[in-house]
């Protein structure tokens, strides 16, 4: 069972360079990579690729497939249709040196600039007593393979090589914290991750951990911890909003949004495309505020404009889609909008977004919806359940809870149908999917409290 | 004009994995100016791999565990083949080394108590090994690797500059060693980024290079895995012990291609996982030789008994020990009874329920999901033996890791003697810190010992390496080093594998003959700066060494022992136990020597019963035997 791939590979150095078509066996069971060493075995010999061990477990083997930040050898060929082209790029925050190696001394210059471990003086070999509870956050961050897509995908450094100098990136954020949370370390992590390594410039877009090939919840479990650390020892003005951040500028809706003040929020929104219609951080903000107030037909228009206009970055185009995905499954849901009228719609964005998507689990929270909107409710639950791992954004994760809990009430398993609606609350009780939701669970009978 | 840039150091480490790493910290700790040297980026050496953990008597779990006992553990597991003085050092320094992990910052999983946890391993008697999960190379690599920016930084403090004592050459590949007479003077090698070649200058070069896997088809290891330092030892004028003893895992995948040879862990058979053929038969029962008989199930029913009831019940021969688990799949597939790819099916599907497999073996259940489409809580997978492991290396002094050529040390994988001719699980990354420390001590020794007489380094020597690299440039429309590649780790796979017959190993050499001759006339194309055809056909000069070592010393000892297994003469034998084989350059080829195996002091021997000797001494031996084994 072979067929022939079409692949666009990137080829050239520093200066010049081009994607240069090939058309290249592929064989059963295949991984890019292998695609690559055929590749140099049969047509190119000298085409330029890292890795090692083949597995995941060594990091070097980062490219970009299709646009999104991979392990070459972690990325199946079968997740390609046979006509699809695939291509494969070096990773774009780093200078090329040939094809796809890339330079990634920066990261090795960051590495350097955090101070060691610092372990008190006093203890001798063996004497080390730490309990098993105590290790396990660190070593979450220890799993880290150092393949640096992480690092490739942070906006704050993709396109911004003036941040570089005073940004570590989401790796050594992961470094910091676990130094951090080592029951022996003795410095102050937080003030230093502050101070010298820009923790305050990342503004918790989460695409550090959505690439991340070791499922490191880098955001919510070390970045997040180390901010409301660092906001308890210091005032901290950018907890949730990067200043130097072009995307998401701190602007006055994002801020309203931040305060929870969703009409305040949806007026400036409003107000900023009065004199720029197709501004993406209005858009968002829009959205946001209207799928707040329950308004999801209106912000599915919003994500709608906010999808034609989001230009060819594909962090960018991703993110439009998904919004968009969500809110007309909410309106659906919610019967503001019609299934029927909207149901190529949602699968036509939902195939674009899972096309530009880096893994199967960043879109779990839409499949699950989808399929519950149809009253496919296994697969639902499933879904929801896979997304519930991942999502590990508050409002998405409180989503994700109450599909769950909707697909399990119509299963008729009460008992955790009326847990997984608990956890949704309490992770953000003004979620106006809520009320629906509780009404559907007491409709299939179940006690909702 | 080609560029050369040129270095002075103490000390060269060439290889960062665990052995280079620690080695460089040693040196750098005493003083020495070093370099490290690597092929691949800084923290991906092949050491990130290893899963299961570092074997160190520790007795944390079992507080009867002591060096003694890992010290027998090692000599039974070599067969008594082992060098007795590394197994000796090994057992007894592993802890520090292990400990010393913790000073530096490793994590490793914990007891209750709050010690280091160790896990049971194949072949040790006690819960031994320190382990993270199933990472424990890479927790052990990334430790050292933090160690060594410690020292930079410190180093910056002081010198304000950050390399001054030691400096890191990644993605550098060294060709050659230099030499002053008959001394070590430095090393040359050349720049992945750039195509500069570099000129160490150093009275001491310490190899750290890894193992030699790559010179078959289908093995657990990566693309460095090509023998480097076993041939530039050879070519500096050194010596290789036990070459035939090459360690293949039974368990590695065989589809889908992509990853033909990737580990499937031995616990899977551990936790009830059968091997049947393509008839459904569970064959392993007639596979188990006479010497195991007494303690091994006769039949499925008992087999099955003894995951309940160890007590009672003899053991399934799925956990025979691994040659011989190995040796009954190639006979299976060599049947005509194989899977379709080639291997046979490691069932634990109809064994155990989705979920507790899932629980036990997550690891497993995801490598078979992710990289094979497999769900192995619903359909057997398809495995077949692996190259995993050399235990012949470059010959060393144990307490210095000297080799015989002055200057030259070695450490890890790619030295010899400490595990004989096979090598217990988690005994490899203990290995590595114990002998990684000494070489980088003996290196300055070494040093001091030299005074202001330093070797140097001739132009013509470095004139001579560049040429030799650059020569496949030289040319054009000669052979691939793809295909000879390919051809060359069929040839190993097939005639040199874990079954040996002597009309196949000299197949082998005849065809290894060949394969030399074609390597003379490759050329490559490109240019110099990251060409991985021009790297290929470096690396087929030392796999070419090796390979021939390995055919060559396969073909001369007529026994079966650990990692050789001989179907011609399938026992092992106690005159054969006395002799190392020792191989040197000769001319265009190899010289292999029988050397006396070092004989073991009484105080050693004492710690085992007689009845165990009997099996692996001669009758003279036996008959000399100090009072303490009566
Ligand atoms: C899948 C797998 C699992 C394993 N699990 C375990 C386990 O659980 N426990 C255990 O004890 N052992 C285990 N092992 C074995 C163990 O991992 C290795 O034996 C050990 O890591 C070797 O370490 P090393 O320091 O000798 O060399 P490596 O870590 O292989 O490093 C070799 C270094 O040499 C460099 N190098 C090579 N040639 C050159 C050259 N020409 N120029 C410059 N640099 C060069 C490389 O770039 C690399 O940096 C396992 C092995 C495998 C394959
Ligand atoms: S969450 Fe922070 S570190 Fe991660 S990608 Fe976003 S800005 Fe970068
Ligand atoms: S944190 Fe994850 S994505 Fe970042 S370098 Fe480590 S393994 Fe890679
Ligand atoms: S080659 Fe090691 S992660 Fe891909």
């Amino acid at each position: 069972m072979s067929y022939n791939a079409r692949f666009k590979v990137w080829r050239g150095d520093d200066r010049d360079g081009e994607l240069e078509d090939f058309r290249v066996e592929v064989n059963d069971g295949e991984v890019v990579l292998d695609i690559i060493h055929r590749l140099q075995a049969t047509q190119t010999p000298d085409l330029a690729v890292r890795w090692n061990c083949k597995a995941g477990k060594c990091g070097s083997c980062s490219a970009e497939i299709n646009g999104r930040p991979r392990l070459m050898c972690m990325t199946r060929m079968s997740t390609f249709a046979e006509d699809e082209v695939v291509s494969v790029t070096p990773l774009r925050t780093f200078p090329v040196i040939k094809d796809l190696v890339t330079d990634v001394s920066f990261n090795y210059q960051k590495a350097l600039e955090v101070p060691a471990f610092a372990p008190p003086a006093d203890l001798a070999l063996g004497e080390y007593r730490m309990q098993q509870v105590d290790v396990e956050r660190s070593q979450e961050f220890r799993k880290c393979i150092e393949c640096f897509l992480c690092q490739d995908t942070c906006h704050v450094i993709r396109d911004h090589e003036e941040n570089k100098e005073a940004f570590a990136g989401p790796r050594f954020f992961i470094r910091l914290a676990e130094l951090d949370m080592h029951p022996l370390d003795t410095r102050d992590r937080k003030r230093e991750a502050q101070s010298q390594h820009g923790l305050g410039m990342c503004n918790i877009t989460k695409c550090c951990t959505e690439v991340c090939p070791e499922h490191i919840k880098i955001t919510d479990n070390a970045i997040i911890p180390m901010k409301e650390r660092v906001v308890d020892t210091q005032y901290d003005p950018l907890v949730w909003l990067g200043s130097k951040i072009p995307r998401r500028s701190a602007s006055a809706a994002n801020k309203a949004l931040e305060q929870g003040d969703l009409a305040q929020a949806e007026l400036h929104a409003r107000d900023r495309l009065r004199s720029k219609p197709t501004d993406p951080a209005a858009l968002l903000a829009l959205a946001d505020s209207l799928r707040g107030q329950g308004r999801f037909d209106e912000a599915a228009k919003a994500t709608r404009t906010l999808v034609d206009n989001a230009g060819r970055s594909r962090g960018a185009r991703l993110d439009a889609l998904t919004a968009h995905v969500f809110a007309l499954l909410f309106g659906i849901e919610a019967g503001q909008l019609s299934l029927d009228r909207h149901e190529d719609e949602v699968a036509a964005t939902l195939q674009d977004a899972q096309r530009l998507a880096s893994t199967g689990t960043v879109l779990a929270g839409a499949h699950a919806l989808h399929h519950l909107v149809h009253g496919r409710l296994a697969e639902a639950a499933q879904h929801a359940r896979e997304a519930i791992q991942w999502d590990v954004d508050r409002p998405r994760r409180a989503d994700d809870l109450v599909t769950l809990s909707e697909a399990l009430a119509g299963l008729g398993q009460e008992e955790e149908s009326a847990s997984a609606l608990r956890e949704a609350r309490s992770l953000w009780p003004d979620n106006p999917r809520l009320r629906t939701a509780q009404d559907t669970v007491r409709d299939m009978g179940v006690a909702a409290t | 004009m080609t560029q050369i840039e040129r270095h002075t150091f103490d000390v060269v480490v060439i290889g960062a994995g665990g052995a280079g790493l620690r080695a460089a910290i040693e040196a750098r700790l005493q003083g020495r100016r070093t370099a490290i040297v690597c092929k691949s980026l800084f923290g991906k050496a092949h050491t990130v791999m290893a899963e299961g953990g570092a074997a160190a008597a520790m007795g944390n779990v079992n507080p009867n565990d002591n060096w003694q006992v890992h010290f027998r553990d090692t000599m039974r597991g070599g067969k008594f083949l082992n060098h007795w003085r590394m197994a000796e050092l090994h057992a007894k320094e592993a802890p520090d080394r292990v400990w010393e992990l913790e000073t530096y910052g490793a994590l490793f999983d914990r007891t209750k108590d709050g010690k280091i946890s160790q896990r049971n391993f194949g072949g040790h008697e006690y819960p031994r090994l320190a382990h993270v999960g199933d990472r424990t190379g890479l927790e052990m690599i990334r430790t050292l690797q933090q160690k060594i920016v410690s020292l930079q930084q410190e180093d910056q403090r002081e010198y304000g500059d950050a390399e001054s004592m030691v400096k890191v050459f990644a993605e550098c590949t060294v060709t050659d060693l230099l030499k002053d007479g008959d001394r070590i003077a430095g090393a040359v090698g050349y720049l992945r980024e750039n195509g500069t070649f570099v000129v160490f200058e150093a009275p001491t070069v310490i190899l750290a290079t890894g193992g030699i896997g790559k010179s078959f088809k289908v093995t657990s290891n990566s693309w460095e895995y090509t023998g480097d330092g076993h041939a530039l030892a050879m070519k500096a004028g050194a010596s290789l012990l036990n070459m035939e003893f090459v360690q293949f895992h039974p368990t590695g995948m065989v589809w889908p291609p992509s990853v033909k040879g990737i580990l499937v862990t031995e616990s899977v058979r551990g936790d009830g996982g059968i091997l049947k053929n393509s008839e459904d038969k569970r064959f392993m029962f007639d596979y188990v030789p006479a010497v195991f008989r007494k303690q091994y199930a006769e039949t499925p029913e008992e087999a099955d008994r003894w995951y309940e009831d160890p007590q009672n019940n003899r053991r399934p021969p799925e956990l025979l020990p691994r040659d011989e688990v190995a040796r009954a799949i190639n006979s299976e597939v060599k049947a005509g009874r194989g899977s379709p790819a080639g291997g046979v099916f490691l069932d634990i599907a109809s064994r155990l329920p989705a979920e507790a497999i899932r629980k036990k073996l997550p690891s497993m259940y995801h490598q078979f999901k992710e990289l094979a489409d497999v769900d192995i809580t619903a359909e057997p997978m398809e495995v077949g033996p692996t190259c995993h492991y050399v235990m012949g290396g470059i010959e060393v002094d144990p307490d210095t890791a000297a080799a015989v050529v002055p200057g030259l040390f070695a450490a890890g994988e790619c030295s010899g003697g400490m595990h004989g001719s096979n090598r217990l699980g988690g005994n490899s990354l203990s290995d590595l810190l114990v002998f990684g420390r000494r070489a980088g001590a003996g290196a300055s020794a070494y040093i001091d010992s030299l005074g202001t007489a330093r070797p140097t380094v001739s132009d013509r020597d470095v004139e001579e390496a560049r040429r030799a690299a650059e020569a496949p440039f030289d040319g054009d429309g000669g052979e691939n080093p793809y295909t000879i590649h390919s051809d060359l780790q069929q040839t190993m796979n097939d005639l040199v594998g874990i079954i040996r017959k002597r009309e196949e190993m000299e197949e082998a050499l005849a065809k290894l003959e060949d394969l030399k001759s074609r390597a003379k006339r490759i050329s490559v194309a490109g240019d110099k700066i990251f060409n991985p055809g021009w790297h290929l056909a470096l690396d087929l000069t030392n796999m070419l060494i090796v390979s021939e070592c390995i055919a060559r010393s396969a073909l001369i000892r007529e026994e079966s022992r650990g990692g050789h297994t001989r179907d011609d003469f399938p026992a092992m034998s106690p005159e054969w136990r006395k002799v190392n084989l020792v191989c040197r350059p000769e001319d265009e080829g190899v010289r292999i020597d029988q050397q006396p195996l070092p004989v073991m002091p009484p105080e050693l021997l004492s710690l085992f019963e007689r009845d165990e000797l009997n099996k692996y001494m001669t009758d003279e031996e036996l008959a000399i035997l100090p009072e303490g084994n009566a």
